[in-house]
């Protein structure tokens, strides 16, 4: 029974992004994805160029791929932020991480277009985090609600300093730096896609051969170190490399909230908290689950609503639910 | 074998001493408690053992080797650490949770192998928990969890057991039934138990050698029907007790200063 929910979670962003292909504006037969799809990757059936094709392998495939892979990296760092926080109550988003990210892009683009857009989403990224544990962290072990207060801190702090960036910056910027704010996969294309994929890449996968290590990082700080864990080394190097997925993700994409939290919380629900199958199965699963928002926010309605907006709609009532049912625990240590 | 040896700690910035010039052994097979007051510097020593607090002054041996120097994952392979709290922030089945014993083992970047689950599989069947397996650590009981806990010592494979009041939590049966398990454990994988109780009654039971602490400082050691007499336990707990022996069974009992046993208050006056 286990099996079949895990293979159900690892298919589902293709059967998901399969769906999502074919839906749309306009509309293309599901069975012609297919080929389109097969006849690019290994040329098998000289289909001529058509507008069905232009839309498909040009602006579809690239936005559907990109919203897979900024699903994964959200809710890939999700698991590991809930895990080594010992906290299922946090994300990337709560913790201010996407909002640093969002400020170091801001500036970027706003004040010094030279610089790698990509770099200073990591480095304020990191900052936010750093911010994030050190305020929460005032003696020893961190408990929940101050670290999701201090989360809620950095992250307002960010998105003010964004707002000032707005202010400044010169009014043809502005556009760009109001879509950090939003969240929305609709300036996907082959090249961010490159981007966002290496982000993905250097950030995951060291956390996916650490993936146990979580089961062990989420005890208590005292009983890690106990069974030989070099707790705050292991700590570093996971809030290191997940940053980065979520910093990439940011620039890509802007802000999207709540997926990194309710994934995770979604799989665990499924196959159960171990962190071995956990972190790859919340992988494809966020993966699907972006796919499925981003592809209600454009048929949804006539206009490509940010994606953001739809995730938060499903995370605010989630994440009180999570609260109503966690009671007393939920707040605890 | 365990050698404390002219023990002193003090936490950073304060100035009184809690452990003042502890010294003791301890060998392996063998069972030994811990007794003493609350604040007395159990768990305080526990630490000191385990590399949670540094620096002490004198020197902690294990099997002759000097443990200060030490990182967590060297000390992970000699001690395995009981906690008496232990409440995960996930339901991890049963078996995750002894599975994490294996962690001094496993690289940093790689995940337990074959091996390491035969050793957690094999650690719940010597504990007779193995029907546990599969279910969720926070869904059974305190005196079930005890034994998942010792299980996972066991599968860590370190030659010293460190148990902090593993049975404070515990019913009547359980106290004896885990207590029973780790002399066994001890005696049969040829294991160091040094175990911290509160029962004088239990550890004159269980205990190979009782090591009286108060204040930081060692009142007595030694084996249990040596050391527990009357005056020593009035000494250490201010509380008069009688000892009353029976089959080479000692029991310990206080001495109420109002008769109030088996009676009502009020039937008293
Ligand atoms: N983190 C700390 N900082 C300062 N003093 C501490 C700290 N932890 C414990 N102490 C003090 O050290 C002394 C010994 O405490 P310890 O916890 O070792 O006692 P214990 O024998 O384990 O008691 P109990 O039986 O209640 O568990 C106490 O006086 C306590 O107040
Ligand atoms: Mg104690």
């Amino acid at each position: 029974m286990k099996n079949l929910k895990a293979i159900f979670l690892i298919f589902s962003p293709l059967v998901i992004g399969w769906i999502a292909l074919f839906l749309g504006a306009y509309k293309v037969n599901p069975l012609m994805v297919l080929k389109i799809i097969l006849n690019e990757v290994f040329h098998v059936f000289n289909l001529r160029d058509s507008a069905e094709k232009a839309i498909i392998i040009d602006i579809r495939l690239p936005r559907v791929l990109l919203a897979g892979i900024v699903g994964a990296s959200l809710s890939g760092s999700g698991v590991v932020l809930q895990g080594i926080f010992r906290n299922p109550l946090v994300d990337p988003f709560i913790l201010g991480i996407s909002a640093g990210a969002a400020f170091g892009c801001a500036i970027t683009v706003g004040f010094f277009p030279h610089w790698s857009i990509q770099l200073n989403a990591f480095i304020f990224a990191l900052l936010a985090v750093a911010l994030t544990y050190f305020i929460a962290r005032t003696q020893g072990e961190i408990s929940r609600l101050p670290l999701i207060l201090s989360g809620v801190i950095v992250s307002a702090f960010f998105q003010a300093l964004v707002s000032i960036v707005k202010f400044l910056v010169d009014p043809h910027k502005l556009q760009a730096i109001v879509f950090w704010l939003m969240g929305s996969f609709s300036l996907a294309d082959w090249q961010t896609l490159k981007i966002a994929g290496l982000g993905a890449l250097i950030g995951l996968l060291p956390v996916y051969f650490m993936r146990w290590r979580l089961n062990v990082l989420s005890l208590s700080e005292e009983e890690a170190k106990s069974l030989g864990v070099n707790v705050k080394r292991e700590r570093l190097i996971l809030i290191v490399f997940s940053t980065l997925a979520v910093a990439t993700a940011t620039s890509v994409c802007g802000i999207i909230g709540w997926i990194g939290l309710m994934v995770p919380h979604l799989v665990r629900m499924t196959i159960g908290p171990d962190h071995k199958v956990l972190f790859p199965l919340s992988l494809t699963a966020g993966a699907a689950f972006m796919i499925l928002a981003d592809t209600i926010s454009r048929t949804i309605t006539n206009f490509d609503i940010p994606v953001g907006i739809i995730t938060a709609l499903t995370g605010a009532p989630f994440f009180l639910y999570l609260l109503k049912k966690g009671g007393k625990e939920a707040w605890g240590k | 074998m365990l050698e404390i040896k002219e023990l002193w700690f003090k936490h950073k910035g304060q100035k009184e001493d809690i452990l003042k010039n502890v010294s003791f052994t301890t060998e392996k097979r063998r069972l030994t408690v811990i007794l003493g007051p609350n604040g007395s510097g159990k768990s305080t020593l526990f630490k000191c053992i385990t590399g949670i607090w540094k620096p002490y002054k004198g020197s902690i041996l294990a099997d002759g080797k000097e443990i200060n120097k030490l990182s967590h994952l060297e000390r992970a392979k000699i001690f395995a650490v009981v906690p008496q709290e232990h409440e995960p922030a996930f339901p991890y089945s049963v078996f995750d949770i002894v599975l994490i014993g294996r962690a001094p083992y496993v690289g940093l970047f790689s995940s337990p192998n074959s091996k390491d689950y035969k050793k957690a599989e094999q650690a719940l069947q010597i504990l007779g928990i193995y029907h546990l397996r599969d279910k969720p650590y926070n869904k059974i009981s305190g005196g079930e969890k005890q034994l998942v806990l010792l299980a996972r010592a066991l599968a860590q494979e370190a030659p010293f057991m460190l148990l902090d009041e593993p049975t404070s939590n515990l019913d009547f049966k359980n106290q004896i039934k885990v207590l029973s398990k780790i002399k066994k454990l001890a005696y049969e994988k040829g294991l160091t138990a040094l175990v911290t109780l509160h029962d004088p009654n239990l550890a004159s039971l269980f205990a190979d050698k009782i090591i009286l602490i108060k204040n930081g400082k060692i009142v007595a050691e030694g084996k249990p029907e040596k050391i527990l007499n009357e005056k020593l336990i009035e000494k250490i707990y201010g509380v008069k007790v009688r000892i009353v022996q029976n089959n080479g069974f000692r029991l310990i009992f206080p001495i109420l200063e109002t008769s109030c046993i088996n009676k009502p208050l009020e039937a008293q006056k």
